[in-house]
Formats: structure tokens, sequence, C-alpha cells
């Protein structure tokens, strides 16, 4: 990555690129939407559209809590608590409201919304969409600001404190939800209730199920977009240097005049208002009903998971191990696929383990200094093939004697997690990105090997301006 | 230019500074010898706020600094290397320096301090991209004198730079310590290596569980049977 002097000149170089930077992600975030939504979607069955929606969500809770128990090195495992409260706060705006300015609780769909695409003759976007768009920002900022009463009594201190209270904090979250009143599913009920108990009715033990159906691939990979990009954005970004470092030492990071506790709680809010965004998105998703369980330990460790499997700090890494570890659940239902695996698996091992032995020895010299590993991609592939191949291995086993693999997806998990200590124990990239191209350097030596590689045409490669990326 | 009186400090129910006192006058080096315990790191973090001082008071340039929090006191001009180096070992040695200068916004002067660092340190500018946790303990304690100078302080505080290291790096270390008081930069040092500490220092304090026990000129003090005999191991 460029020196944080190099992207300073650049910024001073071009005020009209300041405008442009904001908005071209936004741009992309649209396109990715529609285009998933218009054009991917009527081409996939249901159930594959409603798994690549859940992934998507997944996406924006693992990339999220990267943020805080990636970069800032802190360890939140309440991260679920947000989830539900962004859920909670939007569902209940937009059901009620929809009640209180259409007179029904229904959704009104356009053309980009609804998990199966609106009805013929949609019209292109609706008051109902502005009032989900409305209620998800809402759900965020909610959570966000939980996230700062959260986060300023536990990040004030160093060490493992914020695990305590953000534990604490989901079971809080989940109780007090399961203490709400019924959901008030008329017009009627709504008026003989009293009004501050109106937006408090979400149902309790009971689920809420009735929030309006908006959430579509088009919202879910909208907002996907704009999180990586935001927490791209924010890794490459001082304040994100400020994060790292205090991951790294925090009490160097303080004497380095770092405002530890202030980026601290910047890092937990971010995560918690993307992880309320998230919520928002699964409230209003077809065929989910919010419960009080969605804010309980179990969907925290779920993404707690998705974050140490992808490589803690790496943003590529935590959005990949999300879609396995959604995914995961459905392959193990299916074990003839399954099967399959080893079709794939048994030549990625073979490639790993053949770069692997090219790659040889580390040598410090060359290695350190244009700050690679050759190591790193073999041993990326080797981990996915030993994980592709046993699969296949279980998926036989389960076969023969009849085992619903699904129902052992913890003890599966648990085993993919003790595979990935042995050969990655610092999960899928490490703190790498999957666009590092220190990473591909092996790659490259494996296709066209340089005997004798010299220490001085490989610092002259690695002078490039994305040289040594590998922060 | 920093005066502490009777400085007291707490962990929980063990009082670590017993309430010492001690000057560094401008252009010093004034060095803090003393056992493992007795204090120094201790003494180093209350004066730049990483600890909270329970009594007494630090003054820096006329102002009382004893409540000021760190992040200010970088502002102010004092920096602090911490003791086991405490390097970014995940960011290159480039990120390392730039996150000493995260409390300016001077980018020119920034580009030019670590130009300065590089130079003052040979050894990094060879290693500029590589991870700070792959280099040798002496070019650890080397990045993090020079990450500390990228503040560009006037009152620098050095917490045991010689810990772990080969006698020759520890040399090298120090000589680089004088070139940087030479500069025009007061230097704090805590330092076990008491030897050394003595040969550089004009002046030395030595601390025992949390007081001041002796101090004087330096010269002065590595001559005293005392010191010899405790913390030279001669005699």
């Amino acid at each position: 990555m460029a020196s944080l002097q190099d992207r300073a000149a650049h910024f001073k170089s071009s005020p009209a690129g300041g405008v442009w930077r904001a908005l071209w992600p936004l741009a992309v975030a649209l396109i990715l939407g529609v285009v998933m939504q218009l054009l991917v979607r009527p081409n996939i069955d249901a159930y594959s559209s409603a798994q690549i929606l859940n992934i998507g969500i997944a996406i924006i809770l693992a990339v999220s809590l990267t943020i805080v128990n990636g970069f800032t090195g802190q360890f939140s495992i309440g991260h679920a608590g947000f989830l539900a409260i962004g859920g909670y706060v939007a569902g209940s705006l937009a059901f009620y409201g929809s009640f209180a300015i259409f007179g029904s609780g229904a959704a009104k769909l356009g053309i980009l919304s609804g998990l199966y695409g609106a009805p013929a003759g949609a019209p292109l976007i609706t008051g109902g969409e502005v009032l989900f768009f409305i209620s998800l920002l809402a759900g965020g900022l909610v959570a966000a600001l939980l996230g700062v009463a959260v986060g300023l009594p536990s990040l004030r201190l160093r060490g493992d404190y914020l695990a305590i209270v953000t534990l604490g904090f989901g079971e809080i979250v989940r109780v007090l939800i399961q203490q709400t009143p019924q959901v008030l599913m008329t017009k009627q009920d709504i008026a003989e209730s009293p009004a501050w108990k109106v937006p408090l009715s979400v149902g309790g033990s009971l689920g809420f199920g009735n929030v309006p159906k908006y959430t579509s691939l088009f919202w879910v990979y909208a907002a996907v977009v704009v999180t990586l990009i935001f927490a791209y954005r924010l890794k490459q970004s001082s304040t994100g240097r400020a994060l790292l470092s205090i991951r790294e030492d925090e009490i160097a990071a303080e004497a380095m005049g770092i405002r530890t506790t202030y980026y601290k709680v910047w890092g937990f809010v971010i995560a918690a208002f993307f992880a309320g965004i998230a919520g928002g998105l699964y409230a209003h998703t077809l065929g989910i009903s919010l419960s009080p369980v969605d804010a309980g330990f179990q969907k925290s460790f779920d993404i707690i998971i998705m974050v140490v499997l992808g490589g803690l700090g790496s943003i590529s890494g935590a959005a990949i191990a999300a879609a396995i570890v959604t995914y995961l659940p459905e392959l193990l239902r299916t074990p003839d696929t399954l099967q399959k695996f080893a079709i794939v698996g048994v030549p990625l091992l073979i490639a790993g383990f053949a770069m692997l032995a090219m790659a040889g020895r580390p040598d410090n010299e060359v290695d350190l200094k244009s700050g690679r590993d050759r190591r790193a991609l073999p041993r990326v592939i080797i981990t996915l093939g030993i994980v592709t191949v046993g699969l296949s291995v279980l998926a036989f086993i389960a076969k023969r004697f009849g085992i619903n693999l699904g129902e052992y997806r913890l003890i599966i998990y648990a085993l993919a997690l003790v595979i990935m200590m042995i050969t990655r124990p610092q999960g899928l990239l490490g703190v790498r990105e999957v666009w590092d191209r220190s990473l591909y350097r092996p790659l490259r030596d494996f296709f066209a090997p340089r005997i004798g590689t010299s220490s001085q045409s490989s610092t002259g490669s690695s002078a490039g301006p994305s040289a040594g990326g590998t922060a | 230019m920093l005066s502490v009186s009777n400085l007291q400090v707490s962990y929980g129910a063990i009082r670590a500074l017993h309430g010492i006192s001690l000057k560094v006058e401008k252009g010093e080096i004034v060095t803090l010898i003393g056992c493992n315990g007795a204090g120094k790191t201790t003494t180093l973090r209350a004066i730049s706020g990483l600890v909270r001082a329970a009594g007494g008071s630090v003054n820096y340039e006329g102002r009382d600094i004893t409540r000021v929090r760190p992040h200010e006191l970088v502002r102010m001009g004092i920096a602090h290397s911490p003791e086991g180096r405490g390097v970014f070992a995940n960011l290159t040695v480039e990120e390392n320096l730039e996150l000493g200068a995260y409390a300016r916004n001077d980018q020119d002067a920034i580009a030019k301090d670590k130009e300065k660092g590089l130079t003052l340190f040979p050894r990094l500018r060879e290693r500029i991209k590589q991870q700070a946790g792959t280099l040798s303990g002496g070019e650890q304690q080397m990045l993090a004198i020079a990450r500390a100078l990228m503040a560009r302080p006037r009152l620098l505080l050095l917490d045991e730079p010689s810990l772990g290291l080969a006698p020759q790096v520890v040399s090298t270390i120090f000589q680089i310590i004088r070139e940087i008081n030479a500069a025009g930069t007061t230097i704090l040092l805590v330092e076990q290596n008491a030897h050394m500490a003595l040969k550089v220092a004009h002046r030395a304090y030595v601390l025992e569980t949390g007081e001041i026990a002796m101090e004087g000129p330096a010269q002065q003090l590595a001559a005293s049977d005392e010191v010899r005999k405790a913390y030279l191991g001669v005699g």
C-alpha cells in the first residue's frame, strides 16, 4: 500500500476527486444490486436466491465484526445483540410506520424489492421502500448508539473486559425482547393500545414475523458493497492505522499519541452500525420471523467463527468465510453434492503441496525484504484442499451409514477450526486480503520459476506502488 | 525542563512509587537505574500519562502535566519509547514510523523526519517494507527509537533500550542515543544496564523499591563504592 503521505498528496491534487471518491462506491452498490435482483434472481430458483441473500447478510455481519475483532484486536462476543437491535428497531418502525402511513402493515413492493421479486407492473419505487430504507438506517443508528453505551465503559480499560460486557449485552437484549408484548395486528388493536407501547409490541418470545418483506438481493448486495468498500477504506485510512496499532500493541499505540479509547469505541460503534443494518435487512426477509434467539450467543458465535476462519484482520477473508460458513449447513444436507468435492479437493491438495515444495525453505533475505511469504498461498490452497476432501469423505461416510450431517454442523465447524489452527493458525488469509499482490507471487514463481532468484531482482519487483501490502 | 516531585503510583493496593522526585534539565541525558521492580518503568509511564499518579506532581516546561492525557503530551513534545520496544509487528517498518508521527499533521516535515530517522538508522532503510515483527531485536529497538523520534520530541523517554540485546548492538544503540542528544533532544533514560547508562548520561538517579536512593553526576555515581558493588558488579 502507498504511504500515508502519498495518499495525502493524492487528495490535495484533486478536489473533485473527493466527490467522485464518495460517490462511486454508491454507484457500484446500486449497479451490483440491480444486476443481482433483475438479472441474476429471475434465472435462479427460489432456494438459491434465499441462500445467496443469507450469504450477503452474513458477509455484512462478518465484515463488521472484523473491524472490532480483526482490526482493533478487541474481542466482542455479543455481535448478535446489535443484529437483533437493528432488526427489531427497523422492523417495528417499518411495520407500525406502514400502518400509520398506508393503513396496513403489508409491504408495498417496487421492482427492486422482495426476495422473489415484485408482482408485474410494480412501480420503480414506492413510499413503502422509502420507509424501509429509513427504518434500516434507524436500526443501524440505534445499534450504533447502544454500541457507544456498551463500548465506552468497557473499552476504557485494557484487556478482555469487552468480551465479558458484550456477552452480557447480548443476553440482556435477548431477555428484554422476550418481555415485549404481542404484535398488534390490526388498526383497531393499535388504536386501543397506549401510544408508547405500540412500537414495543414486537411479539416477545413468539417472534416478530409480520415485518413487511422488502428485503431483496438488491438491498442486500448494495449494502454488501457499501460495507466492503467502507471497511477497506477504513483499513487504509489513518483511523484504520490507529485501530491496527492498537491491535498490535496498545501501550505503544498510546505512547505514540493515539487516543486508544476513542478509536476503540469508534471501531466498535461502526461495527454495531453495520450489524444493525444487517439486522434490519434480516428482519425484512421473506420467511424470517425475528425472535429473541437472534440476539443469543449461538448467533454471535457463528459470526465469530466466520471472522476467525477468514483471518483476524482480513476483510476479504471474513467475507469468504461468511459465504462458506453460511452455505456449509446447506451442503451438509446434500451428501451427494458434497461427495463430489473430492474432484476439486484432490487437485487442490496436489497443487498446494507442489507449490510448497517449489517455494522451498524460506529465504530470509529475499522474502523478508520484499515483505512476502512464499508459503502463504500454498498453505491457503492446502487448507482449502484438506477441508474439501475432508468434507467429501465425511459425506461418503454419512451416506454409507445414513447420518444427517446437518445435525453435526457444530462438530464440523469445530473440526474445521482444528484443521485451520494446524495448517493456518492465522486464519485463511491472515491479515492479508485476496487482492494483495504479494499473496500471488508464489503463483508466478510456480509457473515461471527462476532458480536462484537474486535479491536484486526481487527487491526491484517489490518497489512498485502497492509493494509490501501485507498489512 | 522536567521536574517530578513526590510522585506516587499505586497498582491496586500495592504502592509502586513511594514519592520520588527528580529533575531533567534541557539538553541533558539523565538516567534512572535500578533493579527489577524498583519502579523505573512505572516512573516513565507516570510521566507520559500511561499510568495515573496517585499523588505528587509532574511539571514540564513550567506546566503541570500530572493529569494530562498521553496524546496531548505527545503534542507537547514528550515521546515515550516503551519497555520491550512495542513495535507494531504486523505493520511494515515504514508504517511503524508513520504511526510515530500520528499526532502531527505537517506532511512535508514528517517526510523529512522520516528521512532523518532512516539516515540515523541505515538498517531500517534497508528493511523499510519489511514487517516489523521480522526484524532482529536490535533492529526492533532501533525502530522503536526512530518511531519515537517521529513525534519530534523535545523530551525523549527511553525505557530499557538495551533489553535482550547483544553487547555490540547495545553499544551501537547507546552511540545513537548520544547522537540524538547532541542534536538537541533531552533524554530521560531508564536502564538496568547501569554500566552503559552511566557512561552516556550526564546525571543519574538510583531507584530502589520505589524510592530514590542516590543521585548525582553520572561519573561520580559510577565511581561510588555502593553503586559499583550493587549495580556494576565490581568490588
